[in-house]
């Protein structure tokens, strides 16, 4: 890399942290107990449209990995979800009424929160239907994976996005609030993911996984990206690029190894695919906020109309983390 | 009071460090602990205020300790002397840190150093002799100077390095000694340490390993063999280090490995792990269970995670494995073997194949049309689907992935000019293929066909042309592959013998010889149609010589029995 091109991505960086700031006015604070963050703290940032179901789960299960404090970004949701967390004095939440695909498909918005809330904190960046999985994570707290990341000088952590989803019609078991999204949906692609870099940001770009078996066959290169990095020692100098896929600068997208060995790297369990679906799905395609104007939620809804089954007899069946570690989707890395 | 004394360094976690030096004085032995100059004064006076009553406990002079640096060797002086000095009775001295923890009872280890009055625990090789140094560094640790931080003046440090290694500046090492090094944590007898903190020399010898890189290494390690009447070269300490040289730390989810390990202490021991802390501080006589010792097992799992880290698993590509092209060390996680025009030249040749292999046998996995899994499956293991647009988009990893799903089981496909090329170079540069080609043998779905001769001719130029490129890549000198080629003519001079070099070299069910032949297909008239293409014009050259006219043993009218060979 050349200095003019360093000298490109800086100016880019500095554009998204200024976009970050521009679009900060959208938001409004209607939770604030961001006094009670204290400087070890964990935090977890997530936007959150219309996800009030999944939130005691969530909750729940983030706690319990150990994380301290969550600052959500509220776009404009009609389901109670505010007075849902209005007890919590481990939420904050801000509102906004703008628009979803200006921000940036919420990118801008998480920058700003964690510029202004997590420099120095590690961060995990989770949407709500996203369960974080990494080595250890039944017997070692997410502390435990930070306290050794910080050991290893290591800045971000990856976690690939494989998405979960049940056996039969998607909208066969109702998921009921508080419950585990994995009692419903705990089916997997094990090996058909593609791997290739992205030159720009050095990012790798893995696409793959029933979406893309199932609603992308004929066009693969539309198919939706899994490869991202969530967990990132935050420092206001960072910014997201194009969701949680990239980063700048470009040294935290290095969680690869070229040479050979293996980095440790977890998964973000992707809970999309309950009956809660197709009803986000039509009105996605409605609200037109999404990536590429739409066109993961328009094959959704064409295909879900016919053939509503992700299962196949090649389907592997979650079962815990070590799985998913002998089947290469991620590595311990010389965690041990 | 005990025999045994423990000097320990402390820089984080207090409270770990308070509850394990409680465990150590209730057993009897005296504690000298080092609290790091970094540490602030309010939480070291907080710190100390807890051991006031305590008359076993003391606290050294503070130093500041940096990783590498000699501040760690300043404080473990000034520790242990304070620690001869005050404690009289103290036989054996204990060098530990904070994050150390005891695996047996106290009483164990005592009775244990007891025995063995004279024997000085110090890990102490010369720098030839051992592999695990870090940063490239081993000789010249002794030879060179190092002023600079090498976690927080990383350039400056290297730049010092390079250029003292140019200009050739070499230090003298002190007369009489050799440099030893081994692990920072030791166990040393009165006499010994004694001998080494009183020598006259020591100002010489402190100066010198002031600038040695990483001196807590070395500086005992080295001097002991000066002074000690027997030195056993191991640590008592239990500790692993990682490819950069950082220790690995233990976590709860290690009780059982721990308890295994037959070790009187480990390190390091994460300040959060509630379990490990509480098993064996608070139930002294339970604490390690006395079975089967098995440190072996720790050695495995630490030596298994380097390796992880180093070479990976061959044939993975994933989100944090992406090897450059030639550092793959192992471009597909198992060996598979390519079979280009064999489908063309016998019938049902898949079938027989993975009867007489006992491999999974696929179609064409590269046509145009579809990815032909065996038994024609839609999809395959890891729900690899046989959608051409999805395989062509990435053919290298579509074929990687399903070498690494179906590992354990040998994978077999056919392939030809027609399918998709862009997966060659891949394979020719991978080790675990294994390539079978009969050129030229494309010519004979054409010469079977019932199209119109004008479209054979071309569709034969085409294939010709590819296959041509393609064989010139099997023959570039970069291949890796296990490679046969043979003219259409060459192999239908012995196919069985041909056939069974394949079979052999696949596995172990191939070893009995083949007893059922593929039936070949009829072949008269081949030679007529090649004929017929040259005098269009068009050249067909990769499948040898076939002769144009049948031979007179042939004109009779009935078709020509099949090859078929026992």
């Amino acid at each position: 890399m050349g200095l003019w091109d360093s000298y490109r991505m800086r100016l880019r960086r500095k554009r998204r942290i200024l976009r970050a700031l521009r679009k900060s006015r959208e938001l409004r604070c209607v939770q604030d107990n961001t006094s009670r963050i204290r400087p070890k703290d964990i935090l977890l940032v997530s936007t959150i449209r219309n996800e009030k179901i999944r939130l005691p789960y969530f909750l729940k299960y983030y706690r319990d990995l150990g994380v301290s404090h969550f600052l959500f970004v509220d776009n404009d949701s009609n389901d109670g979800m505010q007075s849902y967390l209005g007890e919590m004095d481990d939420v904050s939440i801000w509102h906004t009424k703008g628009s979803y695909k200006a921000s940036n498909f919420g990118v801008d918005w998480c920058n700003f929160l964690l510029r202004k809330y997590a420099h120095g904190h590690w961060s995990l960046i989770v949407d709500p239907d996203e369960l974080f999985v990494y080595p250890f994570c039944d017997t070692r707290p997410v502390r435990a994976l930070t306290d050794w990341l910080d050991s290893s000088q290591l800045r971000s952590f990856s976690a690939m996005l494989l998405d979960v989803y049940p056996k039969g019609r998607i909208d066969e078991i109702p998921y009921k609030a508080g419950q585990n999204p994995l009692e419903i949906a705990h089916w997997f692609d094990s090996g058909n993911y593609t791997v290739s870099r992205n030159a720009t940001y050095g990012n790798l770009w893995i696409q793959g996984g029933p979406r893309a078996r199932v609603f992308f066959g004929d066009k693969p290169r539309q198919a939706p990206a899994l490869n991202k990095i969530p967990l990132v020692k935050w420092d206001r100098k960072y910014a997201y690029v194009s969701s949680t896929h990239a980063l700048l600068p470009r040294g935290l997208n290095q969680v690869y190894e070229t040479d050979g060995g293996e980095k440790a790297s977890g998964i973000l369990l992707h809970t999309k695919f309950l009956d809660t679906f197709s009803g986000k799905a039509q009105e996605e395609l409605k609200r037109r906020q999404h990536y590429a104007g739409s066109v993961e939620y328009a094959a959704y809804a064409e295909t879900l109309k016919t053939q509503p089954d992700l299962w196949c007899k090649w389907s592997e069946k979650y079962i815990n983390w070590r799985q998913l570690e002998i089947l290469g989707l991620m590595s311990k890395g010389n965690w041990a | 009071m005990s025999s045994v004394g423990i000097v320990m360094l402390v820089h984080t976690a207090l409270e770990r460090a308070e509850q394990v030096v409680r465990h150590w004085t209730a057993a009897g032995c005296p504690v000298v602990l080092h609290v790091d100059r970094k540490v602030d004064d309010a939480r070291f006076r907080a710190f100390k205020v807890k051991f006031t009553k305590d008359p076993l406990v003391r606290f050294s002079n503070r130093h500041r300790c940096e990783w590498g640096t000699w501040g760690i060797v300043a404080a473990s002086q000034s520790a242990s002397e304070l620690m001869l000095a005050q404690f009289a009775d103290v036989r054996h001295v204990f060098l530990a840190s904070g994050s150390c923890l005891p695996l047996r009872p106290v009483q164990e280890l005592v009775d244990y150093l007891a025995a063995r009055p004279r024997t000085d625990f110090i890990e102490s090789a010369t720098t030839a002799d051992v592999p695990w140094i870090v940063g490239g560094l081993s000789t010249e640790r002794f030879t060179l100077r190092f002023p600079f931080s090498w976690k927080r003046q990383r350039r400056t440090f290297d730049a010092y390095v390079s250029l003292q290694r140019k200009l050739g500046i070499r230090r003298r090492i002190p007369y009489g000694l050799i440099p030893h090094m081994g692990s920072q944590w030791w166990c040393l007898t009165r006499q010994t340490l004694s001998a080494i903190l009183e020598d006259p020399n020591r100002k010489a010898y402190d100066a010198y390993f002031r600038r040695v890189w990483i001196p807590d290494e070395s500086y005992y390690q080295t001097l002991a063999r000066l002074y000690s009447s027997k030195i056993e070269s191991r640590s008592l300490t239990l500790s692993k280090f990682d490819f950069q040289g950082k220790p690995h730390v233990f976590y709860d989810d290690h009780l059982q490995l721990l308890r295994r390990s037959d070790c009187f202490v480990a390190r390091k021991i994460w300040p959060q792990a509630d379990r490990l802390y509480r098993t064996f501080l608070t139930d002294a006589s339970g604490a390690m269970k006395r079975t089967e010792p098995n440190p072996g097992k720790i050695d495995r799992i630490f030596a298994k995670a380097v390796e992880r880290r180093t070479r990976g698993r061959k044939g993975l590509y994933m989100q944090s494995r992406y090897p450059d092209v030639g550092a793959e060390n192992g471009m597909t996680s198992g060996p598979y073997s390519i079979l280009q025009g064999f489908s063309e030249l016998f019938e049902n040749f898949e079938p027989w194949f993975a009867r007489a292999t006992g491999a999974r046998v696929h179609g064409h996995l590269f046509a145009p049309e579809r990815a032909v899994f065996s038994d024609d499956q839609q999809l395959f293991n890891g729900c690899l689907s046989d959608n051409a647009r999805s395989r062509d988009y990435n053919p290298e990893r579509f074929l990687s992935n399903l070498i690494w799903n179906t590992r354990g089981e040998r994978q077999c496909f056919q392939f030809g000019p027609r399918d998709t090329q862009k997966a060659n170079w891949f394979m020719a540069r991978d080790a675990n293929a294994q390539i079978s080609v009969i050129s030229g043998a494309w010519a004979i779905p054409l010469f079977k066909s019932n199209a119109n001769f004008t479209e054979l001719r071309r569709e034969a130029a085409r294939l010709q042309q590819i296959e041509s490129d393609q064989l010139q890549l099997l023959r570039s000198k970069w291949v890796s592959a296990r490679i046969r080629i043979w003219s259409m003519a060459e192999f239908v001079e012995a196919p069985m013998e041909n056939l069974q070099t394949i079979v052999d070299e696949i596995g172990p069910l191939a070893n009995s010889h083949l007893s059922e032949a593929p039936k070949m297909v009829d072949l008269v008239g081949f030679g007529q149609f090649l004929q017929n293409l040259k005098n269009q014009g068009m050249h067909p050259y990769l499948m040898g010589d076939f002769p144009v006219d049948p031979t007179p043993a042939q004109t009779s009218q009935r078709p020509r029995k099949p090859y078929l060979v026992k």
